[in-house]
């Protein structure tokens, strides 16, 4: 796999892509400004707090709650929120009752325009093997203990449908303004990874 | 294919891992091979079930080694390569003259390059064909069981859900693209793709599985069939 040895802190995959990027300029398939592009775009532009918009307006607002868990893509429309990668989405919403955690087993489907890429942990080999399998011991390691009473929901993505996980609004943050509840909001809580939503800023 | 890729069930992978600190991009090469895929998904050179079925077809030891943008960059090398628009041996030597630091590189030869592709050789990228209606065969509340089928081509049926009975949750009734056929080009076979859920000890056993816990999965039509009342 090296050719590396002029560069030998190089990965070879580093060198190699640098190859294909510039022999598909040369041949004018793409130029390196649209990719360079596209990397400001998910760097800068999407990320999980464009989601965390999509939750806190609907603690907020009943009648887009009703639209968001009806049609999740046509409702954050109404935001400005959509891109690539996201067809149809199904927001899907944590309960007393029920704990709802998301996956792909099969590549790493993800709602990309909606929270950013998938970090490293939900493309890793462990995640995708055992969240389907062994959901409440993958859900205890990463801190959320869940009493069996509890339902667990695994949300396998293999198809272009794609799921967002509502958490539960907090008690006691009637007096938080949209934005403040926005930052209540993690990553984690919308693939459902995390449960329970702290005041103070933590999290499990 | 019963590949690497279908991950589901399977033991041995140990901890999930956290960087809580995580970028974006954990590198350079992967951001740049994650956003040329991004670009080359609108140039109609492959739709995205052969873009993934490329990456199943990777040697199981390289899917694992080779992380994930580094199964991105095998399979937009593959295809770009039978679509003969860059080939191998023109990447192999490039890469070469990159690691020795050349400053002036072999041209390329221009003749019988496919590119740029004649519009009717484009071919579209997405999955939901929006001006297309389809009649969905299932509804809520049936009890349906996977096939039992194992093809060697592209498959979005996991394994660990073949054979198994499941409970019609929703249907998604819009026109979508039949993955294991348009990702060999035989067709996009629109059809509904239905939500089934699944009780986690149809799935497991009832030695293993945990208490009180259901897998949602979608499957299309063509991967269920209908169970007979008894």
């Amino acid at each position: 796999m090296g050719h590396n040895h002029a560069h030998p802190k190089k990965a070879w995959q580093a060198i190699r892509t640098e190859a294909i990027e510039s022999l598909l300029n040369e041949i004018n398939v793409l130029s390196s400004d649209d990719v360079d592009r596209v990397v400001r775009h998910y760097e800068e532009n999407v990320g999980p707090r464009t989601g965390a918009s999509v939750i806190a307006r609907a603690w907020v607002d009943p009648g887009f709650k009703k639209r968001l868990l009806a049609d999740g893509l046509a409702a954050c429309e109404e935001l400005g929120i959509g891109g690539p990668e996201t067809e149809l989405l199904h927001v899907v919403e944590n309960t007393p009752a029920v704990h709802n955690v998301v996956v792909c087993t099969l590549c790493s489907c993800y709602p990309w325009p909606i929270l950013g890429l998938p970090p490293a942990w939900y493309k890793s080999s462990a995640y995708r093997s055992r969240l389907v399998r062994e959901p409440r011991k993958v859900l205890s390691e990463l801190g959320v203990v869940l009493a069996d009473e509890i339902e667990v929901r695994v949300w396998d993505s293999v198809s272009e449908i794609r799921y967002l996980v509502m958490p539960e609004r907090p008690d006691n943050t009637e007096h938080l303004s949209e934005s403040e509840l926005i930052d209540l909001i993690s990553r984690d809580h919308m693939i459902g990874v995390a449960r329970t939503i702290e005041l103070n800023g933590q999290e499990n | 294919m019963n590949g690497i890729h279908d991950m589901g069930g399977l033991h041995g992978f140990g901890p999930v891992a956290v960087d809580p600190d995580e970028p974006v991009f954990t590198s350079r090469w992967g951001s740049r091979v994650f956003c040329m895929t991004q670009v080359i998904d609108s140039l109609g050179i492959w739709n995205l079930d052969e873009h993934r079925h490329e990456i199943e077809l990777m040697a199981p030891e390289d899917y694992i080694s080779h992380t994930y943008y580094g199964r991105w960059m095998f399979a937009m090398e593959r295809i770009l390569e039978r679509r003969n628009i860059l080939n191998r041996e023109e990447v192999d030597r490039r890469t070469e003259e990159i690691a020795a630091d050349r400053r002036k590189f072999t041209p390329l030869q221009p003749a019988g390059r496919n590119w740029p592709l004649a519009e009717g050789d484009k071919v579209p990228w997405g999955a939901w064909r929006k001006n297309e209606v389809v009649e969905p065969e299932f509804s809520e509340g049936q009890w349906v069981r996977v096939r039992n089928i194992h093809p060697p081509g592209h498959t979005r049926v996991t394994n660990y859900t073949r054979g198994k009975a499941g409970e019609v949750f929703r249907v998604n009734d819009q026109a979508w693209v039949f993955p294991d056929t348009r990702a060999h080009y035989r067709g996009e076979n629109l059809q509904a793709v239905y939500t089934v859920r699944f009780d986690a000890q149809t799935l497991w056993g009832e030695e293993y599985a945990e208490p009180n816990s259901y897998v949602y999965i979608d499957l299309s039509e063509n991967h269920l069939e209908l169970m007979q009342e008894d």
